[in-house]
């Protein structure tokens, strides 16, 4: 787990690179970080939304279909045994960058929240029952609420929410009082996209554990700046998305518990899913096939296998390191900007920083940062109940990556003064 | 700077920062509520019809500077207005946003040609339209909420 955001004041480009990272050498490993926008260098602090890819993942899916792509598990010829043996151990990266016990143990999905829809329409609607309790925190993504809701609705069961304190950090003498004995399942957030608020995910699964309730942990905010283990955590499930981990867009993961996914139905009937298939009876595949239904997303995976390679050189422990002086530098700054209030302002954060500018719409914010290169979001961030216990529409929000600098965000501040001036 | 300032001109902050027309309004005949899911904008228009003239009009929301002013000066533009000139109007404001932005604003639009700078941001037009796409489910009475999406 990371260390709390407690930096002091002077942080100086020295100290940064004293992280170990040659940020100026990796920004070259990804083309697009060098075009303008609006004739401005580009300043990409968007990363929560999606990240770019380095040329090594774009290289892998070219490779892949200049070179050997085939259909997987079904050919007993050259290409398709190459495009299998690259799949599988693609898997294997993720088996390894998770620490996962078994390489059976993770699912290849279209993103996180195909992740979490599948443990709600296995899992759930096997354990679930009417009166039962589905127990999520207020902080979560849409992705980590409504595919709960659905099931709730399906069975009659009762969605229970732990609430947050003004700073965003759960209230966890609440959450143990809402640990009940209809609690079924607990899903939280690990890092959160509209907070950066970094939950304990540990002490809460050993909770949840004490009463006997499996946790799924929703990591698609947290693996591009968080070490993960799985086995360290105790999770059940762990959900996350290629595409915010410098991967391709359509690729996730979950990763369950061997013992767990063996006695879930399958989530979609198809090929691939299947041992032998006869118009009585289907015989179900292994994990993780069984959870894999169809022709599923090879290169995808593939190029996600390539951004664990290149995430993994780097070393997630320096990555964090570099990203909370990074964080610590902005929140200084931005703290110093009269006008600005931060939403998210808890002790253990990472990456994100969300901010109001008084008497400025947000969107009018994210259009005047444009015109100057820098791309934020504004918005809600996919977490209107994050946004209503805060008493506001909607944020801006930059969120950063490795390959950003210090420079970035003195120029994120620059774009501030720049819509206080428009606007005042 | 200069595209973002025919953006957001003077007339558009001062109906940002003081919008007219602004809160429910008694006797309303007409109400419709508009949302932007992309930016959580919302508005609520309300209306008092008399035969085919709008007899008055205000609107209430939160949203960003184009879409609070566009509502304001949208209320401000319609008093008096036959619903056929609405029409007219709206059509025209929506062809001006959409428009080649090297060419003139339309002099017929008046001080809605102020939302002439909205053309070079493409991403924005939802803003400045929320209100006049609210204020046509109003006339419709339209029950659910409409939505930029």
């Amino acid at each position: 787990m990371k260390s709390l955001v407690t930096t002091s004041s002077s942080v100086s480009p020295a100290l940064i690179s004293s992280a170990g990272l040659d940020v100026a050498r990796i920004r070259e490993d990804f083309p697009i970080l060098k075009q303008k926008v609006h004739g401005k260098p580009l300043v990409y602090l968007d990363n929560a939304a999606t990240s770019q890819k380095p040329q090594a993942v774009i290289d892998s899916e070219v490779e892949l279909y200049s070179e050997y792509f085939s259909n997987v598990h079904r050919g007993v010829h050259l290409l398709s045994q190459r495009s299998t043996d690259a799949y599988e151990k693609a898997r294997e990266k993720v088996q390894n960058f998770l620490n996962a016990r078994s390489s059976a143990e993770i699912i290849f999905t279209r993103g996180t929240t195909e992740g979490i829809n599948l443990v709600a329409q296995t899992y759930g609607q096997q354990h679930v029952q009417a009166g039962d309790e589905i127990l999520i925190s207020e902080m979560e993504h849409h992705s980590n609420i409504v595919p709960w809701q659905m099931l709730c609705a399906q069975k009659g069961a009762i969605l229970k929410v732990i609430p947050i304190n003004d700073e965003g950090e759960i209230l966890l003498d609440e959450y143990e009082k809402l640990l009940s004995e209809r609690t079924r399942l607990v899903g939280i957030v690990h890092l959160s996209n509209a907070l950066g608020t970094v939950n304990p995910v540990q002490q809460m699964i050993a909770m949840a554990h004490q009463r006997g309730i499996p946790v799924l942990v929703d990591g698609a905010q947290a693996v591009p700046h968080i070490p993960v283990d799985v086995q360290a955590l105790d999770c059940d499930f762990y959900v996350f998305s290629g595409h915010k981990l410098f991967g391709p867009t359509g690729i996730g993961v979950l990763y369950g518990k061997k013992e767990l996914l063996e006695t879930m139905p399958p989530y979609q009937g198809g090929g691939d899913m299947i041992l032998s298939v006869s118009f009585e009876k289907t015989e179900y595949n292994v994990l993780p096939f069984r959870f894999e239904a169809g022709t599923p997303n090879i290169a995808g995976a593939i190029a996600l296998g390539a951004a664990i390679d290149y995430v993994q050189e780097i070393g997630l422990d320096k990555i964090a390191t570099y990203e909370d002086k990074l964080l610590a530098y902005a929140t200084e700054v931005m703290a110093e900007i009269p006008g600005i209030r931060l939403i998210g302002t808890a002790r253990n954060k990472a990456s994100v920083l969300s901010f109001l500018i008084e008497g400025v719409h947000p969107h009018d914010i994210g259009t005047i940062l444009d015109r100057e290169g820098i791309a934020i979001r504004a918005g809600h961030h996919c977490a209107q109940p994050v946004m209503e216990r805060f008493g506001v529409p909607a944020t801006a929000r930059a969120s950063f990556a490795f390959y950003n600098t210090l420079e970035e965000v003195d120029a994120l501040v620059a774009g501030i003064r720049k819509v206080q001036e428009v606007f005042s | 700077m200069s595209e973002l300032r025919d953006l957001y001109q003077e007339v558009i902050l001062d109906h940002y920062k003081r919008p007219r027309n602004f809160g429910p309004l008694e006797g309303a005949d007409h109400k419709a509520e508009g949302h932007n899911p992309l930016c959580g904008d919302r508005v609520t228009i309300y209306l008092v019809i008399e035969g085919d003239v709008i007899r008055n009009i205000s609107f209430q929301g939160a949203g960003c500077a184009i879409s609070t002013a566009s509502a304001s000066l949208m209320t401000e533009m319609l008093k008096g207005k036959t619903l056929t000139e609405v029409e007219t109007l709206f059509g025209e404001f929506h062809a001006m946003l959409t428009g080649d932005p090297s060419q003139p604003a339309d002099p017929a639009q008046g001080k809605l040609a102020v939302f002439s700078g909205v053309r070079e941001f493409p991403a924005r037009v939802k803003c400045a339209t929320l209100s006049w796409h609210t204020l046509q489910a109003a006339l419709k009475e339209q029950k659910e909420p409409i939505s930029t999406e």
